[in-house]
């Protein structure tokens, strides 16, 4: 009974933060067509930024936390912390593969292009292919427990390589003869567009929470999915296993996890 | 470090003997190098500020499938598990697969730096040519020598290999072409800054493979 009521507190605490995601996003919406001016020289085009930025910090973020996970799974090997790597992989990957669309979508009207070989637009782009190596070396391994040790390894490198990439494709530019086209001063922003850029970013990140938090507790079902089919695999006698229904079985995981 | 140099001594016997790869390795880069010129069908003003792009894509291609091949090689021969059995720990088999894939990465670029120098005339042969040679092969190889035992035991391992290994050896690709091309028109000195960079590069991927290792070997 105890067992029923904490996960009930948690399932009340996740509906909590989503439903708190959804406030402040809508707000950051409403702000970014409605309150933030446009801006003088790039016109509305400009207002794609309170999503780009979020977008690029996250993708960055989630890549951090993949490190995080991939550390703490060398450390402990605990699944928990593979869990939270590859959840975040997952979630890097997309917000990764929205930076490159909603950044393209600007530089087509700006720039009159929709790619420059610009340092952080080439790194991110490089990050997106460090993370489809990290799914691959994943699903390549063969078996699970490998995957998360090949994987972890990528993390651990991978994350490391980002600020050198950078570091060598800012140098590789600036050592070149070619004007740097980014110069959007941060610093000199508007209040209102600051604003409206904060409340954007601490919405995405509070969608990113709340993504987190789902995506770990389906990997934790999937897992204990995983082992409950290795079990009745080798236990064929054992029979009863199989017909018990998976989800309570998932609660009592998520709720344990949480305890 | 006695352990290590007779993990080298081993991998150097066995290549000796068998001749597996190094030579298909030195074929390789020089058949790259000759295609690449009727790719681009450079003057010689292009020469130089493209040439160090087509030797060091030699190299990377060439080193790849080397390199990939390392522990492959080992896996399918069934000697993998000989060495893990050996009483060394994954750092240190590392270390030899590594320092005898810098080795023949060094071997192929012996053979093809005197060959590019022919072919396109450039200054190939400068010592600071040389040394751009043995510091990205460090690099190279410390990459590799990881991510060949991450394909090794791997489905698709041919594959697998490029995906991993290009775009993390970036910053080895753009430092190593510019610093060459830079020391080609004759900036040398403009260089230096880039030698940095891919030195901190070779020690910290070194470092980093030498204790991720551990990781990937223990089955």
């Amino acid at each position: 009974m105890m067992q029923r009521n904490s996960t009930n507190r948690s399932d009340m605490l996740v509906m909590g933060l989503g439903l708190l995601t959804v406030a402040v996003l809508t707000l950051g919406i409403f702000m970014a067509f409605v309150y933030a001016p446009s801006d003088l020289a790039q016109g509305n085009a400009q207002r794609i930024f309170y999503v780009h930025v979020p977008m690029a910090w996250l993708a960055y973020l989630a890549m951090a936390v993949v490190f995080v996970g991939s550390v703490g799974y060398m450390w402990k090997r605990s699944a928990r912390m593979d869990r939270l790597a590859r959840s975040s992989a997952e979630l890097g990957f997309l917000f990764t593969t929205l930076v490159l669309i909603t950044g393209s979508l600007w530089g087509r009207p700006i720039w009159n292009a929709w790619w420059q070989w610009e340092a952080r637009l080439t790194t991110t782009l490089i990050l997106w292919f460090i993370f489809i190596g990290y799914f691959m070396v994943r699903a390549y391994a063969g078996d699970r427990e490998r995957g998360a040790r090949y994987a972890a390894v990528l993390g651990i490198i991978g994350a490391i390589d980002v600020p050198i990439i950078h570091q060598s494709v800012t140098w590789w530019r600036t050592l070149h003869p070619e004007p740097i086209v980014l110069d959007t001063g941060g610093p000199n922003l508007p209040d209102s567009m600051l604003a409206t850029l904060l409340v954007c970013l601490a919405g995405f990140t509070l969608l990113y929470a709340y993504l987190m938090v789902q995506k770990t507790r389906i990997e934790t079902v999937r897992d204990a999915l995983a082992e409950r089919e290795l079990t009745a695999l080798f236990a064929p006698e054992s029979e009863t296993l199989d017909r018990r229904p998976v989800a309570p079985v998932s609660r009592n995981v998520s709720g344990a996890a949480e305890d | 470090m006695r352990r290590v140099w007779a993990l080298v001594w081993k991998d150097l016997l066995v290549e000796f003997r068998g001749r597996e790869f190094l030579g298909a390795m030195v074929v390789f880069a020089l058949i790259t190098i000759v295609t690449l010129n009727f790719a681009f069908d450079l003057s010689r003003g292009d020469r130089e500020a493209s040439g160090a792009g087509g030797l060091w894509i030699a190299f990377l291609f060439a080193g790849m499938l080397g390199l990939g091949r390392s522990l492959a090689v080992e896996r399918d021969r069934g000697t993998l598990e000989g060495l893990t059995l050996c009483p060394v720990d994954a750092g240190t088999i590392f270390l030899g697969k590594f320092i005898s894939n810098v080795l023949f990465i060094v071997i192929v670029q012996a053979v093809s730096l005197p060959v590019f120098y022919g072919l396109y005339n450039l200054p190939s042969l400068e010592p600071m040519v040389l040394l751009m040679a043995v510091i990205g092969a460090i690099g190279l190889a410390g990459l590799g020598t990881l991510f060949s035992a991450l394909a090794a035991s791997s489905r698709a391992r041919e594959i697998l290999m490029p995906l991993l290994l290009f775009p993390l050896a970036i910053p080895l690709v753009i430092g190593t072409v510019r610093a060459t091309t830079l020391i080609f028109q004759g900036d040398g000195a403009e260089a230096w800054p880039w030698f940095n960079l891919l030195a901190a590069f070779d020690v910290i991927f070194v470092t980093l493979s030498y204790i991720v290792f551990d990781l990937v070997l223990e089955e």
